[in-house]
Formats: structure tokens, sequence, C-alpha cells
């Protein structure tokens, strides 16, 4: 039997992402509780480097605002801080300065005047190179060293961000901080370890409640999770009543989006759970130890995303039998004739051009040819997609191939087939392929010294 | 003869980051956690047939706690690239589930 924690750090995990849906009863209860902090993810790489490389939200403003304006209600009401990390889904300047900007308006509109600290992580190109130049940035497998040719690449470079900044802002004062990059452990993990709970205990369940009620057993749907986190032992809890954790339920977390189930490598250590043990100490609650956290050198892993070639598509629906009876033989000759028509309309000035045709119904998600035998479907979708130097390039190339993707006979076809565009224009620009071009860390003698945190006092911008 | 899909409750595929994706395979039970989680057909050669992997980049952890495995492997095209299929690697664990375990 694990001893419960003494003097535990109450922290207050709404959901897995700001902008997914906090609830107001589920916020109510954690406060009830005596939630000491309210902390949240707000981003990941999991959706894409077009977030990094745009500095856009994945999320819609109206989710983010509604969630923020029931967090910022709650935590003034209770006078707890709000920290959020990877803000704007990327955690770049541009993604944190959208978030800010929501901040601010929720809080006049609530009449609060939260003292805001702003974590920005993003690094220029110079700061990378000069960085990598001297020696202080390494490759994490699959990578192999880096070269500036990759760095210049990238639009925009962010390093993620331990707990030290957010602590230091805590510290100073801080309301609320909304983080740039930072690991999605750090930001639930920041206010225990500055109270003084456990490192191994703080880090780990930093993990366990990253993607909030996901950990959790739902008889209903839910967002989040309260944790307790002691010197030794940590407890996690939904914030739906009606919902439960199991040892089965947290311990699988572990494995949630990680290429390691017992390692996980944060900035400044890593957290080495093979010897946690998970127990059941009330019907709704899970009581976690044994996890070791390893102290190691500091390092920031760095992400970077650029943008690449463009892209066109084209969609039409089949349910010709002739195709369906036939789809591979149907690819095949169709990726002949629009490779051809390309060469022969466009020529040369089409440069190295891809296209790509995916059928949806069939193979698409994989690519593979099908299992011989495998019955044809009732219909399919044919997403055409080609891949040019230029938007324009592969606007052309899709136009170029628009009649014979409209209109190609198979041989058994007695009259010309018309299949089913979707639209009008049929061609619809995609933009540009965007890419992770990163997979290093670098190394820092201090834990802040790529940070830079500004500040927004809304208290002293009123008196002003 | 058995296969993955007949000695697991649950598999799953997802992204482990941009560069890494991961297979977690939930054994029905421990017999079948003892039975089959060193099995070679779980090993980096089919990962390498059905995906590509490079075998020497497949890491194969079991986990005996849940009786489970993880399997994951570095990205042979970048995530969201020209030819991506699959963005965040959710509906991989399919081409998984025939696997025959002998």
């Amino acid at each position: 039997m694990i001893p419960s924690p003494t003097n535990p750090v109450v922290v207050l995990v709404p959901s897995g992402s700001l902008g997914a849906g906090v609830r107001p009863d589920e916020v109510r209860y954690g406060i009830d509780q005596g939630a000491q902090v309210i902390a949240t993810d707000a981003g990941s790489t999991d959706s894409g480097a077009a977030y990094l490389a745009k500095g856009i939200s994945k999320n819609n403003r109206g989710a983010v605002k509604r969630d923020l304006t029931i967090l910022m209600r709650a935590a003034a009401e209770a006078r707890i801080p709000i920290v959020v990390g990877t803000c704007g889904q990327a955690g770049g300047d541009l993604n944190l300065e959208w978030t800010r900007d929501i901040v601010v308006e929720v809080a006049g509109e609530l009449n609060i005047r939260p003292k805001i600290a702003l974590l920005h992580s993003e690094l220029t190109r110079e700061t990378v190179k000069a960085r990598n130049a001297a020696g202080r940035v390494r490759p994490l497998p699959p990578m192999g060293p880096l070269d500036d040719g990759t760095v210049d690449a990238c639009d925009h470079i962010v390093a993620a961000m331990g707990p030290e900044p957010f602590i230091a802002a805590l510290e100073q004062g801080a309301d609320i901080v909304l983080g740039g990059r930072t690991t999605d452990t750090a930001v639930i993990a920041c206010f225990p370890l500055m109270k003084g709970a456990g490192a191994a205990a703080s880090w780990h369940a930093g993990k366990i409640s990253e993607c909030g009620a996901q950990c959790t057993v739902k008889t209903i749907d839910a967002s989040g999770v309260l944790l307790r986190i002691g010197t030794d032992c940590f407890e996690v809890e939904p914030l739906a009543t009606a919902n439960k954790c199991t040892p089965h339920s947290v311990s699988e977390h572990m494995l949630y989006e990680n290429s390691d189930p017992f390692r996980l490598i944060e900035p400044g250590g890593v957290l080495d759970v093979t010897d946690a043990q998970y127990e059941q100490v009330d019907p709704r609650v899970v009581r976690v130890a044994g996890a070791v956290w390893e102290p190691r050198p500091y390092t920031m892993k760095l992400e970077g995303a650029s943008s690449g070639r463009f892209q066109t598509i084209m969609l039409v629906g089949i349910q010709d039998p002739i195709v369906l009876n036939d789809l591979d033989a149907f690819h095949d000759r169709m990726m002949r004739v629009l490779n051809d028509r390309v060469r022969a309309t466009i020529g040369e000035a089409a440069g190295d051009f891809h296209i790509s045709l995916r059928l949806y119904g069939w193979n698409a998600v994989s690519g593979e040819k099908v299992p011989e035998g495998t019955p044809a479907p009732r219909e399919v979708g044919v997403l055409f997609v080609a891949t040019a130097a230029s938007q324009e390039m592969a606007t052309q190339i899709a136009k170029a191939c628009n009649p014979p993707f409209f209109h190609m006979y198979m041989p058994a076809h007695p009259e010309m087939p018309s299949y089913g565009f979707a639209f009008t224009p049929a061609d619809i620009e995609r933009g540009p392929v965007y890419e992770f071009r990163l997979n290093h860390v670098v190394e820092c003698d201090r834990p802040d010294e790529l940070v830079r945190t500004e500040w927004i006092d809304l208290k002293l911008e009123e008196a002003a | 003869m058995a296969t993955v899909q007949e000695v697991c409750s649950v598999v799953r595929s997802k992204n482990a980051g941009p560069y890494w994706v991961t297979f977690d395979l939930f054994f029905k039970g421990p017999e079948e956690f003892e039975r089959y989680a060193q099995h070679p057909a779980l090993g980096p050669e089919t990962f390498a047939r059905l995906y590509g992997a490079d075998p020497a980049m497949v890491k194969h952890y079991p986990v005996p706690s849940l009786n489970m495995i993880k399997i994951s492997y570095a990205r042979t095209s970048p995530q969201g690239g020209e030819v991506e299929r699959d963005m965040h690697r959710g509906q991989q664990y399919v081409r998984l589930l025939p696997v025959e375990l002998n």
C-alpha cells in the first residue's frame, strides 16, 4: 500500500488541450477540492507542421475564447494562477500572440486585471546556427547532424521549454502564464515543482494528465482530471464525478504517443517509470509512486517547420461498375494517361512535378495493393494531388489533367464516361506542403537562456 | 494458427512526435502476452515489410504489467509530406491485424 501524499499540491488539469472544450461543472468541482493552479497544454506537433510554419492555431478562436473565459473567471474568483503551455497549437511567437490577444479580450469582458507573463521560446535562424556552430546542437534519431541549409529552410523554429521559466514567472507574481512551445508534461509539473513536490511525482503526474481525462474510464463524456502531488507519490482523479480512474487507465496513458513506454526525456532529466506502482485507493482515485527522476544536463528540443512545394487537388466520385471491377488497372492507366498528358501539354515547364491518385474506398490510406479477391466497393472517391514548384504550376497541371481525370475510358466502356466532380471549379489550390525539419536538441547552461519573458500587467495599464 | 487480431483486445497506432510511429498491442491476457510478446512475426522484419521501416530503427518494448507490447519505428516519409496518406498514423495498425503468429 502506497502511503497517501503528505501536504499535496493540488493541480486542476481542465482538458487535454485548450480549446477542446472545458466544462464549467468540472472546473467548479476541482476548485472546490482545493485546486491551487489550473494547468493546461494548448498544442502539439501531432497535427503537422503547418501550424508552426504559418503561426496559426488549429483550434477555432471562439472555442479557445470560450475555454479561457471559463478558466479565467474561475481562477480569478479562487485567486489561483493559470499556466498554459504551447499556446496556439505550435508555441511560436505568432501562436503565442494570438492567444495573448484572446486573454486580454477575455480579461476586459470579465472586468479582471491579471498580471500576464508571456514566455517566448521561438528562436531566430541565426541563434540556432550559432549554437550549432558552437557544437551545442545534437541530433536525435533518426536525424543526422544539423546543417545551415536545413535551418535556413525553416519558417519558424521553437525550443520546447521545461518548467523553470514558468516557475520564475509565477514567483514574480504572474496570474496567467502563457507559454510558447513547452513540453506537455512541464506545464503541469511546474507549479508542484515550485511548491516543493517531488520531482519524479510531479513529472509523472504531468505525463499521466497531459491529455486530461484520457487517463480515466468514462461513463459520461468528460474533459479533465485533478492531481494531488506529494513528495513521493501523487493521486489522480477525474473531474467528472461520474467517472473513475483505474490502475489500468492511468498506467496505460504512459504509453500514449511515446516511442518508449518507460523513459520520457525532458529538459534537464529523464523520467523513468519502469518500477512505478499504480494503486486504487478509492473507487475513483488512483495513487501512483515509484517513478524515478534522473537529472541530466539541460537540453531543449528544437522544432522547425518549413513550407515546400505546392499542391492542387481535384476530387471525383465514381460508381461506374466497369471502373469498380478493375480499380487497380484503372489507377495504373489513369496515372499513365495523366503523366503523359502533362508532358504533352506543359512539357519541360512542368519541371519535376508529381501526381498522386488516392482511391478512397479502396486503398487510399495505405496506397498498397489490396489482397486478391477483395470484392469491388459500391463507390470510390478519387483524390488527385498534383505537386509542383509553384502554386500556379500545380494548378496548370491539374487543369491539363482535368479532361482525362473526368472522362478516361476503360477498355470495356461503350461510350465516354463522366466521373462525378464534387466542385466547380474542379481544381482546388491547397497551398504549400509543410514539413518539420528539425529533430535535434540544443544544450543550455541555464534553463532560461533561450527564453524571453514579456509582461502585460493589466492592473498597471488600468492605473496608467 | 492465430492472428494479431485474435490474440489482442486492442491494437492501436499513432505518431510519437513527427519522426516516430508507435504501435500498442494489448494482448487479451497474461497467457497471450507470455506466448506472443516475443513472437518473431512481431519483429522488425514485419515492420519493414508492411511499412517500409528500417529494421535497425524498430524498437520493441514488452510491458508485462499491462500484458502489452509497444513497437515503435522511425517514420520513412515526413509527416505531412508530399505523399502523406495518414497524418497522425492512426490507421496504420489495421495492416497489422491479419499478421499470423504461428
